[in-house]
C-alpha cells in the first residue's frame, strides 16, 4: 500500500517538475529582459522612450521613442483583427453548424495547413503579389502599407480563431438547440440566438489568442509594412511594429550599448501586451468552461 | 492501464527534461576530427562572397574547415570580441566603442580590407530621372525634397526606401550621401536588398540603394542612377571600372576583422583572400576587386 502511494507520489512529483518547466522558462524571460530594461531606465532614463522618433542609429543625436512603434503594432494588429474576424468566426460557424461531413473533412485540413505555412513565404507573397494589387487599387504611390501587413497577418490569424471558435461552437450542448428548433426556430434563428451566444465566450476568447498571434508575428510583417516609424493611424501609410523593429535591429547592435537596451525594452512591452491578451484570453475561456 | 500510460508518460516527460539539459550544457569540440577550423562570422552583404571563399579555399586545403555565418557586421564584431568567431566579415569599419571593448577583452581587431563594393542607386525604369548630385540624393533622403518634380522628374511624390539600421550599407549611405544627418521618417526601411530591388521594379516612384552586384543581376528591372559628385562634376554610371578608378563616389571597402596580426591557418585563409584566386572570386561574386 505505502509503496504504492509513493510510487503515486513520485509520478506527481515529476509530472508536476515537467508542467512546472515552463513557468520558470516564461518567468526567466521577464527577468532576462527586465534586467536590461532595467539598466535602461537607470542610465538613459525610461523617459527617453516616450519620444516622438525611433532613430537609434545617428550621427546626430540617438533617440528611442518606442510611440511609433507601439502605435505602429496597435494599427496593424486592430486593423488585422477586423479583417479576420468575419471570416473566423462565420468560417466556425459554417463548420460546426452548416458543413456537411465530407466539407469538413476537406475544410479542415487546408485551414490548418494554412496556420503551418512558413510566415516568410507568406511575407514574400505579400510582398510580391499583395503590395502591388494594393497598390493599384488604392492608387499609392507604394502597397507596402499598414493594410498590407494587416491583411497578411489577417491571413495568419484566422486558422486560429476558426478552430478555437468551432471547439467553442461543437461544446454548446445539443440540447440547447434541439430545444431551439423543437420550438419552432428555424436553423438560422437557432444559430443566431441560441448557438452563438452560448459560445460566445469562446468566440471572444479564440479572437484575443487570435490577436496574440497577430501581435507577435514578425517576418511577414517587416517584409511588407514598409517599416516607417511614424506615429498614424492612417492604413495607407508604412508603418514599424515592435516585433519588426526587434528582429531588424538586434543583429547589428552593439552589444550592451544604449540602443541593445532600448530593443530590449520594445520586447518587454511586447511580451507584457501578449502576456496580458493571454491571461484575459484564459480568463474568458476558463470562465465559459465553468458555466 | 492508467497508471501504467502515467508511468510511461512521466518517464518520456523525464527523460526529455534531462536530454535538453545536458545537450544545452555541452559544446560541440573545436577542431573536430584532427583538422583546423576558422569560423567566419558577420556581413550579410558579404556572406555571399565569403562562402564562396570558403568553398573554395577547403578544395585546395583539406585540412581547414572553414564555417561561414551573417547576421549583419555587428554581430560578427561581437563574436570575435567574445571569441566565438576567428575572422569577422564587416562592411562598415568598427566603431570606436567596439574597439574599446575588444581591448578591454584584450581582443587587439586588424582590420584587412579584401574588396570594394560600389553602391548604386536604383530607380523604376519608366522614371525619366537619370541622373542625380550627390546634394539632390542627400535631399531625398533627408526628406527636403519629396516630389520628383524638385529633380526634373514628373510631378510625383518620391518613395524613399533604404535598408534597415541595422546593415553597414545604411550607415554608410548616411555618412558619405547624407553628411551624417538622418534619414526622413518617411523612409521606408526594407529587410533586405532584394526587398528594394522588388518594390523599385514595382513602383515608378521609388527609389533605392543596393549594391552594386544586386543592381547588375537585377538588369532591366531597375534603372542605375548616374550620380555627379557637384553640379559641374560629370555623371558617372557605377561599374567595375568607375569604382576602382575612384570618379564613383558611392563606394566602400569590405573587411575582414581577425584578432591580432593573422597567423597559421587564418594566415592562409586571408592570404588566399588577397590573393589572385580569391580577387577573382571577388569580381565573380559581383563585387570590385583591390587589386
Amino acid at each position: 500500500m505505502s509503496a504504492k502511494l509513493l510510487k503515486d507520489k513520485a509520478v506527481r512529483l515529476i509530472l508536476t517538475a515537467a508542467g512546472s518547466t515552463s513557468i520558470f522558462i516564461v518567468l526567466f524571460i521577464f527577468l532576462f529582459l527586465g534586467k536590461e530594461t532595467f539598466q535602461f531606465a537607470l542610465h538613459p532614463g525610461l523617459g527617453r522612450l516616450l519620444a516622438e522618433r525611433w532613430t537609434p542609429v545617428s550621427f546626430q543625436a540617438q533617440v528611442f521613442g518606442i510611440l511609433p512603434l507601439i502605435t505602429g503594432s496597435l494599427l496593424v494588429t486592430v486593423l488585422a483583427t477586423l479583417f479576420a474576424l468575419p471570416f473566423g468566426v462565420l468560417g466556425a460557424i459554417y463548420i460546426s453548424e452548416v458543413a456537411r461531413q465530407t466539407e469538413k473533412e476537406i475544410l479542415k485540413p487546408f485551414i490548418e495547413l494554412l496556420a503551418g505555412i512558413p510566415s516568410v513565404v507568406l511575407g514574400f507573397f505579400g510582398l510580391v503579389v499583395l503590395a502591388p494589387l494594393v497598390k493599384e487599387t488604392f492608387h499609392l504611390e507604394t502597397g507596402l502599407t499598414a493594410l498590407t501587413g494587416a491583411m497578411l497577418l489577417a491571413l495568419m490569424a484566422v486558422p486560429t480563431i476558426i478552430s478555437i471558435s468551432e471547439d467553442a461552437l461543437r461544446s454548446v450542448p445539443v440540447s440547447y438547440k434541439e430545444v431551439s428548433l423543437a420550438m419552432g426556430a428555424s436553423r438560422l434563428q437557432t444559430i443566431c440566438r441560441i448557438t452563438v451566444p452560448a459560445a460566445l465566450p469562446g468566440i471572444i476568447s479564440a479572437v484575443m489568442l487570435g490577436m496574440g498571434r497577430v501581435i507577435g508575428e514578425t517576418m511577414a510583417v517587416m517584409m511588407v509594412t514598409g517599416n516607417s516609424p511614424i506615429i498614424t493611424a492612417n492604413p495607407m501609410q508604412s508603418v514599424r511594429t515592435m516585433t519588426a523593429t526587434i528582429a531588424a535591429e538586434m543583429g547589428e547592435v552593439p552589444f550592451g550599448s544604449d540602443h541593445y537596451r532600448a530593443l530590449f525594452c520594445v520586447g518587454f512591452v511586447l511580451l507584457l501586451a501578449t502576456f496580458i491578451l493571454n491571461v484575459v484570453a484564459q480568463r474568458v475561456l476558463k470562465k465559459y468552461r465553468l458555466s | 492501464m492508467d497508471k501504467v500510460r502515467g508511468l510511461i508518460l512521466a518517464a518520456v516527460t523525464a527523460s526529455l527534461v534531462i536530454l535538453v539539459a545536458v545537450s544545452g550544457c555541452s559544446r560541440p569540440e573545436k577542431g573536430q576530427g584532427g583538422g583546423q577550423t576558422i569560423m567566419i562570422k558577420g556581413s550579410d552583404t558579404m556572406v555571399h562572397l565569403v562562402s564562396t571563399w570558403a568553398e573554395d579555399f577547403m578544395k585546395q586545403s583539406q585540412t581547414i574547415q572553414v564555417s561561414v555565418t551573417g547576421g549583419g557586421s555587428g554581430t560578427g564584431i561581437a563574436a570575435l570580441i567574445n571569441g566565438t568567431a576567428d575572422i569577422c566579415a564587416a562592411s562598415r569599419e568598427m566603431k570606436p566603442e567596439e574597439i574599446d571593448q575588444a581591448h578591454q577583452r584584450s581582443v587587439n581587431p586588424k582590420e584587412i580590407v579584401v574588396a570594394r563594393d560600389g553602391i548604386a542607386v536604383v530607380v523604376n525604369p519608366a522614371n525619366p530621372v537619370t541622373t542625380l548630385t550627390l546634394e539632390q540624393l542627400d535631399k531625398i533622403y533627408t526628406g527636403q525634397y519629396d516630389n520628383w518634380k524638385q529633380v526634373g522628374g514628373q510631378d510625383a511624390p518620391i518613395v524613399v526606401l533604404s535598408r534597415e539600421s541595422s546593415s553597414g550599407t545604411y550607415v554608410f549611405f548616411q555618412e558619405h550621401v547624407l553628411k551624417k544627418k538622418d534619414y526622413t521618417p518617411n523612409a521606408r526601411l526594407m529587410p533586405a536588398t532584394s526587398a528594394i530591388i522588388q518594390s523599385v521594379a514595382a513602383d515608378a516612384q521609388s527609389i533605392g540603394y543596393v549594391g552594386l552586384g544586386y543592381a547588375v543581376d537585377a538588369g532591366d528591372k531597375v534603372h542605375m542612377i548616374s550620380v555627379k559628385a557637384d553640379d559641374s562634376a560629370p555623371a558617372v554610371i557605377p561599374s567595375e571600372s568607375t569604382v576602382k578608378s575612384g570618379e564613383y563616389s558611392i563606394s566602400r571597402p569590405l573587411y575582414l576583422y581577425t584578432n591580432g596580426e593573422p597567423q597559421g591557418h587564418i594566415k592562409q585563409f586571408i592570404d588566399y583572400c588577397l590573393g589572385a584566386e580569391g580577387q577573382k572570386i571577388v569580381r565573380e561574386t559581383g563585387y570590385i576587386s583591390i587589386e
